[in-house]
């Protein structure tokens, strides 16, 4: 009740105080900053210490591949890199394929450390590129919150992103895969635009493109960014919130990130041919026409402008007409509707699994489910709502784009697994802004219910995120007006000025205090809950930090009653590739085993996880699933002198090659009619028992994977599929065991060379010896 | 330049060898071994001879050196040589390291090739010594059949003479050829020649006139592990904060049979001694005492199978390769630990500081091709110079390493067909002024010092154009 006064009585300390709080506030969350960046760092360590420092999983090793060859060879090379080592016989030119802002990150930090003599390999360094950028990552959504509603949500976005399960899978250290540095870019773009929007400085508006540049070069997901923020300045129109400070933001972008975007090589004449942009190109020429009619009525009067309106409209209504039809028949004119095949999977989720299995097999673009949100994003699930209708109280130019934002990343983290990433970020903002704001009213409630305490605890945590947020909203208002006078202060006097702002308006905020009040104890209580709720947060991390995202899949372990025990199989395999085999020969995998072939073996494959031609790896499924002969045809007749498969059954691995085979079947019989799929199952189920059909038991794919595996326990019984196999005594004709690890994981088998060919033999006879084993050969008189 | 060099020197040489081969040509007659025995063991892929002559001077002059002869195919393997003299008999015996050099004799019939033993003490007329010779060969031992099946073990072929080639007239002499199991396919006969159990004994045999030769040719069964490291280099690099860190590159073959055919895991983990007997899983290295941080991976990540035991007097590392090696297979590897500096560095004046470090390959049993050791110095440190019991390739490089702005030195020591028997200490003196260990930190903290100083003055600076 005495509050009134006491704040009137505060009012002179409140000003000499202020200063020196501003300076206090400033160290503080600078360290407070320097921390998250430390946690968000070596919160993905887990990896490296439980295991090693390693590259992980696919992509990774292609990419490490490929930044041995930047840092071994220099830029120029690179560009012009035609790998002949992939998909042989047609290879890649890599250099126009991929999209290099990660290898040129990384290949700078190497070359950087090697010029200060810092001898660091190119793999330690690809191996921690993820969690540094991780680090940036949180400090740029701090950026971009404190833009939003100030530096305390700023601060609790970062904390939370610092350590979202969804992101720390993508970025544990030796995940050095493109989201690693492109979450940190599409942050960090979304920061630039925001603040671009909030100042209208065309210097942030060039940074901008520039940070847009670098996500274009990180990331295919930077379609995301260039659809959302057009859709973004639509929503602004439409609500009529159109300033010059949104067209600064909005028309540099397209015009600087396109030509930009335009240099990367992977993306090219894509940045204006393609579907994906037209958006952003449709929003530009509204937002002109906008500008142009917000000019015209500037210099009308209303009642001439209401003509001109008409007048526009009706001849602008047949132009456009004209050019949407020419548009829509220039689109409609390609097979795919000028979409990529990943992006139209997002407009419609049923596409993929209908026209293009080999998108559909890949387990990361498969629609997630209720769980794994619980796990990606946990409590933040919860406080998402809150942190929309914070974002609502008041709804600026900022905060609505945080509201699109997190609408649309739902949206799409509902169709791919995979783009729970993009999520993420979102769900880490809105949550931060509602804990931010939640904290802020409970504690000045208490505050408020606290008389004594009211006058002399000014410099409590909360009190001053939430001065400093609305001394940051005042200024934000008058800067938006000395906007219209083109009146830019300098830093210093900004400063003074936001000082100036903040005297007149404590009484104001005094008399909302007092209508904001909850009682005491709610607040007490309400604020040890999200106490628990955010400690409860912080355990799941380290959870699924520790335990659930840091096995580099390379190497499994498992632990036992005998402590633990490793699996290396891949490692090992792909060692005696390296050393045992010559280096020029082919080897032949599932498309899974590419990169990793590639990178760790140095030899040549066929297929790799660079999905780009269907054909070829249909060519391979079909060998896969083809009886011997067939198959050791269609090998030999692409070079192929080693076949390489994963092999489960024993220790009981459940992804390996026999669990994948129907979707071989699939994508092989998808190019050539003669595998069908149902061939392969019994009764609609796919099984390798006894009940399974004879075409399973006979594709080179059953034959591999279970040569000779009967020998080791006497009944042949499969781990994985927990049954015994169906066919268990057999030998192979055209193909022989050259290595098998030591868990039975990765079999390699040679193709046996092909036999002398016989004068005077008719076809048939030929075709029968060939398919006879060696042993009987002694008996033909002419060997 | 090196043209008038080459020849100069080769002038002198003739010269000298001249001067030597008048003031020898008598003692080498003079001389006259009266008994030799001589014990060759194959029990593993590194044959070890060992040559007990009793040497007799019947000339009249003293004599200084005694000259022992290889046929050129055994020179080529032979890894190395030493001799001792010994004293005194039976209990009280003492050995006298004696100093052996490789020399060229010119009347030297079919390429045969020498090494001169140095005496103590010259040879009197009508005295005699008994010198106790080890040599050991690398990649003699041929396998034959050369290609092998999984299940098969591994037959090589062993080729000497019976006789023991000598320029000096032998009165008695005995060979025994130790195999390593009884299973001996085939070994020639000159009489009078015995097996008995692993021992196949050749002699012995009375007055052989100087070079007298007599091929022989052992086939017997030898599944010992064929390890030869390819390539070996060991860098040893010092830091005088207390730490040796010393890497090894290994390029490791199976140089035995090669393997042929299929690899059948099921076959090779049901009876794993009978199906891979010629292969090899594991390796023992030995490390010396109170090593840390040991490190064993290779370029594509840690191997996990490896074990370390300690003791306070040395320290068993023994690696598993990813992959049993089966003859021709390879595996490079990388093995990596820090030593305590004070074990290894120590004064020997002002200034003035010595490595005494372990030559050769810390695995056992194994022959390494080619070795390259190379010495690390700490940034500063000048006049290094090496002192290697038998001879290497020297040369200087300089290593730039953790923000390094002169760069180190570095000793490069190299030498071929390495045996365990090379496992001997060398040194590396250099001199080194404590005050260089300073320059690094002082360098970070002045550069931090800077760093903070253009922040304090970018924040106090008004850079603004409009005031």
């Amino acid at each position: 009740m005495s509050a009134p006064e006491a704040s009137s009585a505060a009012v002179p300390t409140l000003t000499t105080n202020n200063t020196l709080r501003n300076a206090f506030g400033g160290v503080l969350s600078f360290f407070i900053l320097l921390l998250i960046g430390v946690l968000a760092f070596s919160i993905r360590l887990f990896s490296v210490i439980k295991y090693e420092s390693v590259i992980h999983e696919f992509d990774p090793y292609f990419n490490y591949r490929v930044t041995q060859f930047l840092t071994k060879n220099g830029i120029y090379e690179f560009w012009n890199w035609f790998d002949d080592r992939t998909w042989y016989p047609l290879g890649r030119v890599i250099g126009g394929t991929v999209y290099p802002g990660l290898t040129l990150t990384a290949g700078t930090i190497w070359w950087l450390l090697n010029s200060l003599n810092i001898p660091l390999s190119v793999e330690t360094v690809c191996v921690f590129t993820a969690p540094i950028f991780s680090a940036f990552a949180s400090w740029a959504t701090y950026l971009l919150t404190k833009e939003v509603k100030g530096a305390g949500a700023g601060l609790t976005a970062a904390v939370l992103l610092a350590m979202v399960p969804s992101y720390i899978s993508r970025s544990v250290a030796g995940s050095y895969d493109n989201e690693a540095v492109a979450i940190f870019a599409l942050i960090f773009t979304f920061y630039l635009y925001i603040k671009t929007l909030n100042t209208g400085s065309l210097f942030y508006a060039t940074l901008n493109s520039i940070a847009y540049f670098y996500m274009v070069c990180s990331w295919g997901g930077y379609t995301f960014i260039i659809n959302l923020i057009p859709m973004h300045v639509l929503l602004c129109i439409v609500t009529g919130r159109y300033s010059s400070r949104l067209y600064i933001a909005y028309a540099p972008l397209v015009v600087l990130g396109t030509l930009l975007a335009a240099l990367v090589p992977v993306v090219g004449f894509n940045a204006v041919m393609t579907s994906e942009h037209f958006a952003s190109f449709l929003v530009f020429i509204i937002i002109h026409v906008v500008a142009l009619v917000y000019y015209i009525k500037g210099i009308l009067s209303p009642k001439m402008f209401k003509v001109a309106v008409t007048l526009v409209v009706s001849v602008g209504l047949a132009v456009c007409c004209a050019v949407i039809a020419v548009l829509i028949a220039l689109v409609a004119s390609s097979p795919t509707k000028g979409w990529s095949g990943r992006s139209l999977s997002l407009l419609d989720p049923t596409y993929a699994s209908k026209y293009i299995p080999i998108i559909a097999s890949v387990s990361e673009h498969q629609p997630p489910t209720w769980p794994s949100y619980f796990m990606d994003i946990n409590v933040l699930a919860f406080l998402v709502p809150a942190g929309i209708i914070a974002c609502f109280l008041p709804l600026s130019d900022a905060s609505s784009f945080v509201v699109l934002y997190i609408v649309t990343s739902v949206y799409f983290s509902g169709v791919m697994v995979r783009l729970m990433l993009v999520l993420a970020p979102a769900a880490c903002i809105t949550s931060g802004i509602a804990l931010s704001q939640a904290f802020d009213v409970f504690t000045r409630s208490i505050k408020f219910q606290l008389p004594g305490v009211s006058s002399k605890t000014e410099v409590d945590a909360g009190e001053t995120s939430s001065a400093t947020k609305e001394a940051q909203n005042d200024a934000v208002k008058t800067e938006k007006a000395e906007e219209t006078s083109k009146d830019r202060p300098s830093r210093k006097s900004k400063k003074k000025e936001r000082e100036h702002v903040e005297k007149p308006s404590t009484k104001t905020k005094a008399e909302k205090k007092r209508l904001l009040a909850l009682p005491l104890e709610a607040s007490v209580i309400s604020l040890l809950l999200l106490v628990f709720l955010g400690a409860f947060y912080v355990v799941h991390c380290v959870w699924a930090a520790a335990e659930a995202y840091s096995a580099p899949s390379i190497v499994l372990t498992s632990h036992s009653h005998d402590g633990l025990h490793v699996f290396d199989d891949f490692r090992e395999a792909y060692a005696w590739l390296r050393h045992n085999t010559d280096v020029d020969d082919k080897v032949a995998s599932w498309w899974d085993y590419g990169y990793q072939t590639t990178a760790m073996a140095n030899r040549t494959v066929i297929v790799d996880n660079n999905t780009w031609n269907n054909t070829h790896i249909a060519t391979v499924g079909t060998a896969m699933s083809s009886p011997e002969k067939a198959a050791w045809e269609i090998f030999h007749s692409l070079d192929v002198k080693y076949v390489l498969v994963v092999f489960g059954g024993l220790v009981g691995y459940p992804s390996d090659d026999i669990n994948k085979f129907l979707w071989m079947v699939r994508i092989g019989g998808g190019v050539f009619p003669h595998i069908k799929e149902p061939d392969y199952l019994r009764d609609g189920q796919y099984r390798i028992d006894s009940q399974a059909t004879p075409t399973m038991l006979n594709c080179l794919m059953y034959k591999l994977s279970y040569y000779r595996f009967v020998e080791t326990d006497g009944k042949g019984f499969d781990r994985v599929r927990r049954t015994e196999i169906g066919k268990k005594y057999f030998k192979l004709t055209h193909f022989e065991e050259v290595f098998t690890t030591h868990h039975w994981m990765v079999r390699i088998y040679k193709l046996k060379p092909q036999k002398n060919r016989i004068r005077g033999k008719t076809k048939k006879s030929k075709s029968k010896t060939s398919s006879k084993s060696s042993g009987t050969r002694k008996k033909n008189p002419w060997l | 330049m090196e043209g008038p060099i080459r020849a100069r020197e080769a002038l002198a040489l003739t010269l000298l060898s001249l001067l030597f081969f008048l003031s020898r040509s008598s003692a080498l007659h003079d001389l006259l071994i009266s008994n030799a025995e001589r014990r060759i063991d194959l029990s593993s892929h590194i044959v070890k001879v060992y040559l007990t002559l009793k040497v007799e001077n019947a000339g009249s002059s003293p004599a200084s050196e005694v000259v022992l002869a290889f046929p050129p195919s055994q020179v080529d393997h032979l890894a190395t040589v030493e001799a001792l003299a010994t004293k005194g008999k039976r209990k009280k015996t003492t050995f006298v390291r004696l100093e052996v050099k490789p020399t060229e004799l010119p009347d030297a019939p079919n390429d045969t090739k020498y090494f001169t033993i140095y005496l103590a003490n010259p040879l009197n007329s009508g005295e005699s010594i008994t010198l106790e010779v080890l040599y050991m060969l690398t990649h003699s031992l041929e396998p034959f059949p050369a290609e092998i099946g999984q299940s098969e073990s591994q037959l090589v072929y062993y080729r000497d003479s019976a006789l023991v080639l000598s320029p000096y007239h032998i009165k008695q002499q005995t060979t025994f050829i130790k195999t390593p199991s009884t299973k001996v396919e085939s070994f020639a006969r000159v009489e009078p020649t015995n097996r008995a159990g692993t021992e196949i004994k050749y002699g012995p045999y009375e007055d052989r006139t100087p070079y007298s030769f007599s091929p022989i040719l052992v086939h017997f069964e030898n599944n010992s592990p064929f390890a030869v490291v390819e390539e070996l280099v060991r860098e040893v690099e010092i830091s005088h904060w207390g730490n040796l860190q010393v890497t090894e590159q290994y390029k490791l073959v199976h140089a035995g049979a090669r393997h042929k055919g299929v690899f059948s895991r099921v076959d090779y983990q049901s009876r794993p001694s009978f199906n891979g007997v010629s292969s090899f899983r594991y390796l023992l290295a030995r490390l010396p005492p109170r090593v840390h941080s040991v490190y064993y991976r290779d370029e594509i990540g840690n191997i996990s199978s490896s074990h370390l035991r300690t003791d306070s007097r040395k320290s068993e590392l023994e690696i598993e390769p990813r992959y049993p090696l089966f003859g021709g297979w390879k595996a490079t590897f990388v093995v990596g630990y820090g030593l305590p500096l004070q074990d290894f560095l120590f004064e020997s004046s002002e200034d003035r500081r010595y490595l005494n470090f372990t030559f050769g390959c810390p695995l056992i049993e194994t022959v390494v091709d080619k070795l390259t050791f190379k010495v690390v110095l700490p940034e500063g440190s000048k006049d290094p110079s090496a002192v290697v019991p038998f001879p290497v390739d020297q040369h200087l490089e300089t290593k730039y390493s953790y923000l390094d702005i002169v760069g180190r030195t570095v000793v490069v020591l190299e030498k071929k067909n390495v045996v365990p028997g090379h496992n001997s200490h060398f040194q590396v003196y250099y001199t080194f002024k404590p005050i260089f260990m300073l320059a690094e930190p002082l360098m970070l903290a002045s550069a931090f010092f800077l760093f903070f100083i253009a922040c304090i003055a970018y924040l106090h600076i008004d850079l603004s154009i409009r005031k």
